[in-house]
């Protein structure tokens, strides 16, 4: 089965040529949850941003393909490419906070895609929107759909994002630190509604995450970035029972874990942290005309 | 983990060199007026009256910006008028500067009661239109150097203590200032080692600002004859005499007005490019 | 007892429900908290967001006045004590801040925010003391020339540390200190923290929402739920056999690191 996803050497640069994403290639297939974990400033979150559009202006993509649903999307005109990112891509943000608008009722936040983007008819709109809230188990959903966004706790802000990422049934998501600004126990929650909303749509999902804890619940496949470069690529279970590179292997050992609290916690060892300096030279070296 | 943002150069300050250069020129001017003034800005003289500028056929060489209907020197008025304007920018521009950040540190960071009479002060002052007061202190006061002065101040130091206030309201509420508490800093001290190197450089982008509109406004009460006397030059009289023979001599209200500008103008981007080039946190 | 608390409570004014006139009605943050801190101990605090801990934390060393109860530090009452009072004591109470982004002033150099507590306490010989202090928190002695923003994340959190240590305090508060990191320099910060605390004889209470790098730093943990204690005892205990209900939830809740935790 070809990947739904599939990305190919791609590289982003800071306008200037300062590079932030060195040749990812990567592929994520329907009904998959793929991971991509880094510390900050690995260019993690940059990846989701490059797939749907929205890089920051002072960045460019200078090479490399992102072929969605069969499409090179970089080969589309500008428009043409937004268009299909809106009808078959979503996102669930970070912070439910600032993603909800605060000055507008949650309701037409969830339909505003059905209705400017699909042309579905408001009141089709919002019975599909009754039905997602349900579906994201929130009590009441007619009463939340007329609430603001400052009435509801974080973790129902963060369903209801989720909700309205599933509205359009994109046929991918990518979900940027999801669970980063949430309570570990509401975290467990949205996780598994996450997993739960991504089987039964069989979606691909593309899961940005600092927390290897939280890849071991999600994901089946990841990637491991390091300076906007895949360190290494691996099958879930095989990453946490055999890391390959030694940096995938310090991040595992510097992971706290409470099952096992007199391990001596080791942090990434300054040769390792050389070793993949050293790697990315080598690869920028390679990289130059 | 390396951070890339570390490896982005801001350009060098291109507005900052071209406003202070045109300040430093105006200044230079204004110091050494009665040696490089071409004529003695208030010797008039029929037979050189409304003599256009060198370009144009009829200049006469020593007028190079032409002269007024009176038969004085554009640009020695020009340079003459730089003393004044400068020393009012200067003098006006620190005292307001002074007055508004300490009211607005106070009030930001202390809140409590100083904040409500501060504050209402200033939402009290802010309902007056500012040239209508002006003119209403200068007729109290009297015309002269030291009523500009004082007018400016007494209107002005609000804009300083609205915009600082905000700004130590937000620096008071940041860690570093909870940390000052534990080390067992005083109040004072708290407020002026830790909060006031962090909004001076808003206090900088300010007193530049406010140094510009200090400017303006002694131009605006020169131009409704509510300034130094009439004798002395100023770029607000000169502007003010300009207009009524605007047809016949342009360049008597066009020379003063561009010097003007370029003034106000640089004093504002002296500001904002001294801001960017000295705080460590941006550069 | 290096800390006694009794009967803690803590409420502020909610001005977002304030009547046009009259007083704003009182959010309870703190509801009544009874513990000790002994001396040489570490002491963990957690709970979820809104429990009250980092209110709590601000509470221990009197940055907030309490509006009932008592706190106890090495005998003395200091529950009211006015801002003169407490000066005398800060030396002996510091504090480690979540966010060194905010907790350091940006305008000044490493070396003058490590001297800055000195300075205000009186010490003598302070240059010294801050290279000394860089030493223990294993920066270079050239960073005391450097400003925050230049610093990672982890280096800019050594530098609250040897701040608070500078003075060679008896008691240290760390509020969620890690948690902005990434898990390598949090791994560094955690074993430094735990080599101080060793080395000075330091007294920690240590609040985090993480039950992970709780279990390894502390000795006793103190389970917080909306301003109040749910649970408290000796970690080992507390995590092997929780009895509160919201403390077994915490502990279902962590994503281990392992493909095969049964995650009910």
């Amino acid at each position: 089965m070809s990947a739904y996803l599939q990305i190919r050497n791609l590289c982003v640069t800071l306008k200037g040529g300062i590079p932030i994403l060195r040749r990812v290639s990567l592929d994520v297939a329907a009904g998959q949850v793929h991971g991509l974990v880094g510390e900050s400033g690995a260019g993690k979150s940059m990846i989701g941003k490059a797939v749907l559009g929205t890089l920051p202006r002072a960045l460019q993509v200078t090479r490399g393909e992102i072929w969605l649903d069969g499409v090179d999307l970089l080969s589309l005109p500008a428009r043409e490419r937004q268009r299909r990112i809106g009808a078959t891509a979503a996102l669930i943000p970070q912070d439910p906070l600032t993603a909800l608008n605060p000055v507008r009722r949650v309701g037409p936040q969830i339909t505003r895609r059905l209705v400017d983007i699909l042309g579905w008819s408001r009141s089709d709109a919002e019975a599909r929107a009754l039905h997602l809230l349900e579906e994201v188990q929130i009590p009441d959903p007619a009463r939340v759909m007329r609430s603001y966004p400052h009435e509801l706790s974080g973790g129902m802000r963060q369903r209801i994002l989720i909700a309205a990422a599933f509205s359009a049934e994109p046929k991918l998501i990518i979900a940027d630190e999801p669970t980063t600004a949430l309570d570990v126990t509401v975290q467990k929650q949205i996780l598994r509604l996450i997993a739960d909303m991504q089987a039964r749509h069989g979606t691909a999902l593309l899961f940005v995450t600092h927390d290897l804890g939280v890849v071991s619940k999600v994901c089946d496949t990841l990637s491991v970035l390091y300076a906007g470069k895949v360190i290494e690529d691996a099958r879930m279970r095989r990453f946490f029972t055999r890391p390959i590179h030694p940096y995938s292997r310090a991040l595992l050992a510097a992971t706290p874990s409470y099952e096992d609290p007199e391990g001596a916690l080791t942090p990434v060892p300054q040769s390792v942290i050389e070793q993949v300096e050293r790697e990315v030279q080598d690869h920028d070296r390679r990289a130059a005309p | 983990m390396r951070d890339a943002r570390g490896d982005i150069k801001r350009p060098l300050g291109l507005r900052l060199w071209l406003s202070g250069g045109w300040l430093l020129l105006l200044a230079l001017a204004a110091l050494l007026a009665p040696w490089i003034a071409p004529q003695d800005p208030l010797a008039q003289d029929l037979f050189t009256s409304r003599l256009p500028p060198f370009w144009e056929s009829g200049a006469e060489p020593g007028f190079w910006l032409g002269s007024d209907s009176l038969g004085r020197d554009v640009l020695s008025r020009i340079i003459h008028g730089a003393r004044l304007a400068l020393i009012v920018a200067l003098v006006a521009g620190t005292l307001t500067c002074i007055i508004g950040t300490a009211l607005g540190l106070i009030a930001g960071y202390y809140r409590g009661w100083p904040d409500r009479i501060i504050s209402r002060f200033v939402d009290i002052w802010m309902a007056f239109p500012p040239v209508l007061f002006a003119i209403l202190l200068i007729a109290v006061l009297g015309t002269g150097l030291t009523s500009i002065i004082i007018a400016i101040v007494v209107i002005d130091w609000t804009r300083f203590a609205r915009v600082i206030r905000a700004e130590a309201m937000t620096q008071g509420a940041m860690d570093y200032v909870a940390s000052a508490q534990v080390a067992g800093r005083k109040r004072m001290g708290t407020m002026l080692a830790e909060i006031l190197p962090n909004v001076l450089p808003t206090v900088v982008a300010l007193l530049t600002l406010e140094m510009g509109i200090a400017v303006i406004v002694e131009a605006i009460l020169s131009f409704v004859n509510l300034s130094i006397s009439t004798d002395s030059p100023t770029w607000g009289g000169m502007i003010s005499e300009g207009r009524t023979s605007v047809h016949q001599a342009w360049w008597v209200l066009v020379f003063p007005l561009i010097t003007l500008f370029f003034t106000v103008l640089s004093f504002s981007q002296l500001g904002e490019g001294l801001k960017d080039r000295f705080d460590p946190v941006l550069r | 007892m290096m800390y006694q608390i009794k009967d803690l409570q803590l409420s502020l004014p909610d001005m977002t429900r304030k009547p046009l006139l009259g007083a704003a009605p009182r959010i309870e943050i703190l509801r009544g908290l009874t513990f000790d801190v002994p001396q040489g101990a570490v002491l963990g605090i957690v709970g979820g967001s809104g429990s009250g801990k980092s209110t709590l934390g601000r509470a221990m060393l009197r940055l907030l006045e309490p509006t009932g109860g008592s706190i106890t530090f090495n005998g003395q009452d200091i529950t009211h004590l006015a801002e003169d009072d407490l000066r005398p004591m800060r030396a002996q109470m510091q504090m480690i801040f979540q966010d060194p982004m905010s907790s350091l002033n940006p305008r000044r150099r490493v070396g003058g925010i490590i001297a800055g507590p000195l300075h205000v306490q009186g010490h003598e010989g302070i240059g010294a003391k801050v290279l000394e202090a860089l030493d223990m928190v294993g920066l270079p002695r050239s960073f005391a020339n450097r400003y925050p923003h230049e610093l990672s994340g982890g280096q800019r959190q050594r530098v609250g540390i040897a701040r608070a240590i500078a003075l060679r305090p008896e008691f240290i508060l760390a509020d969620e200190i890690v948690s902005g990191l990434d898990v390598s320099s949090q791994a560094q910060v955690l074993n430094l923290l735990q080599e101080l605390v060793r080395e000075l004889g330091l007294t920690l209470a240590f609040i985090s929402h993480d039950m992970s790098v709780i279990r390894r730093l502390c000795d006793r943990t103190l389970v917080l739920y909306r301003g109040e204690i749910v649970e408290q005892g000796p970690t080992a205990a507390l995590f092997a056999n929780p009895q509160a209900a919201y403390t077994r939830d915490l502990l279902d809740a962590i994503p281990l690191p392992d493909p095969d935790q049964v995650w009910a």
